[in-house]
């Protein structure tokens, strides 16, 4: 573990990572990089921190910035790390936009952006299967999830009112099984 | 100087929605960029969405296109910070608490919940998106092999996505 590198330096990590981690799985390059090579966390903090970042509104790569930023660095760690881990990715975009309002009238670049939009809907449906692995564990989860996406997808109900309705009733469910689980003990 | 206080208010908004990944806010970031403001099309929408993809780093990093479709480089600035910021001191202040709340008895149960409830946004997200860009029984059998290929193979999803993009040429030189 080496647990103090320079503001300077976790800046710079950061943005490598930020600037190499194409094609999605950025938690990969983030274990790879603040694990493996740097050394920064243990494999156990990483896994804390990562569930962290994942039941938290946020971006996984970015919360991960900003809790191993604020571990390494204190509160200037964490935004030098989030500014490193967007920068490229958000300087790319931008550079993007500029240029699809030069080209992006051309039938052969619609084409091709079409064909990438079909492209990226089987990614994030690939994304979608694996967050699912991950959480649903009974039969409710799949019951929560479904009335969720079928708000969201069909009812037009806005994500917040979503979230929140179903959030609580998920929260509640899981909470009341747990204490049911102690009250037996 | 209204049209970038309106450009920070719905990022900063779209970033508290972003429960399970940038996914899950699809449906309210085409609500108010292109039902709402107007700021672009849906068809605009969905292809920074996937160039997005093919970009380095965390995955929304196109909310910064469309910060710049409407605004220029003040535009993209403000999109993005907006984007980071709500989250972001979220994420700093819980990361300070969370660690010591190990054993509240709470904690398993907001995880394990929001958990559910965050497939089920990001699943209404991919439907929307789905409706807008797979027009096509062609656009429907790229997005299936994509997915089979992701799942089947540890290949870099940017090369399945830039193919993905060649046969959208190709059929439409053809066509």
């Amino acid at each position: 573990m080496n647990p103090s590198p320079t503001l300077w330096r976790v800046f710079w990590v950061f943005l490598v990572m930020g600037a190499t981690s194409i094609g999605g799985g950025v938690v990969g390059y983030l274990r790879a990089g603040l694990v493996a090579r740097e050394r920064w966390i243990d494999d156990h903090a990483f896994v804390e921190l990562l569930s962290i970042s994942q039941t938290l509104p946020g971006l996984n790569a970015t919360n991960m910035a900003i809790l191993v930023g604020d571990r390494l660095r204190g509160a200037p760690g964490a935004v030098l790390a989030a500014l490193g881990m967007c920068l490229p990715g958000a300087s790319l975009m931008t550079a993007a936009a500029f240029a699809y309002g030069v080209g992006g009238d051309g039938p052969v670049v619609k084409a091709f952006l079409h064909g990438i939009a079909a492209g990226a809907v089987g990614l994030v449906t690939m994304v979608l299967v694996q967050l699912g692995a991950k959480t649903m564990r009974e039969l409710a989860d799949y019951g929560l999830a479904g009335a969720a996406a079928a708000l969201v997808a069909f009812m037009g109900v806005p994500v917040p009112y979503a979230l929140i309705g179903v959030g609580a009733v998920a929260i509640w469910w899981h909470g009341r099984r747990r204490r049911r689980n102690t009250a037996g003990k | 100087m209204k049209q970038l206080l309106e450009i920070g208010g719905v990022f900063a908004y779209l970033s508290l929605l972003t429960v399970g990944g940038g996914m899950a806010a699809f449906p309210e970031l085409k609500d108010l960029t292109v039902d709402v403001h107007h700021w672009l099309t849906f068809p605009e929408l969905l292809h920074y969405y996937s160039l997005g993809q093919l970009a380095p780093g965390p995955n929304m990093m196109m909310v910064a296109s469309v910060g710049a479709h409407v605004a220029g480089l003040t535009g993209a600035a403000v999109a993005l910070i907006a984007f980071l910021l709500p989250t972001g001191l979220l994420t700093f202040a819980v990361g300070r608490l969370w660690t010591r709340l190990a054993n509240w008895p709470w904690r398993e149960a907001i995880e394990r919940g929001l958990g559910a409830v965050a497939v089920g946004l990001v699943l209404g997200g991919v439907i929307i998106m789905g409706k807008g860009a797979l027009t096509q029984p062609l656009y429907f059998a790229i997005a299936a092999a994509v997915f089979g290929l992701l799942i089947l193979t540890k290949v870099n999803p940017a090369w399945p996505i830039l193919a993905s993009g060649a046969i959208g040429v190709a059929a439409h030189l053809l066509a």
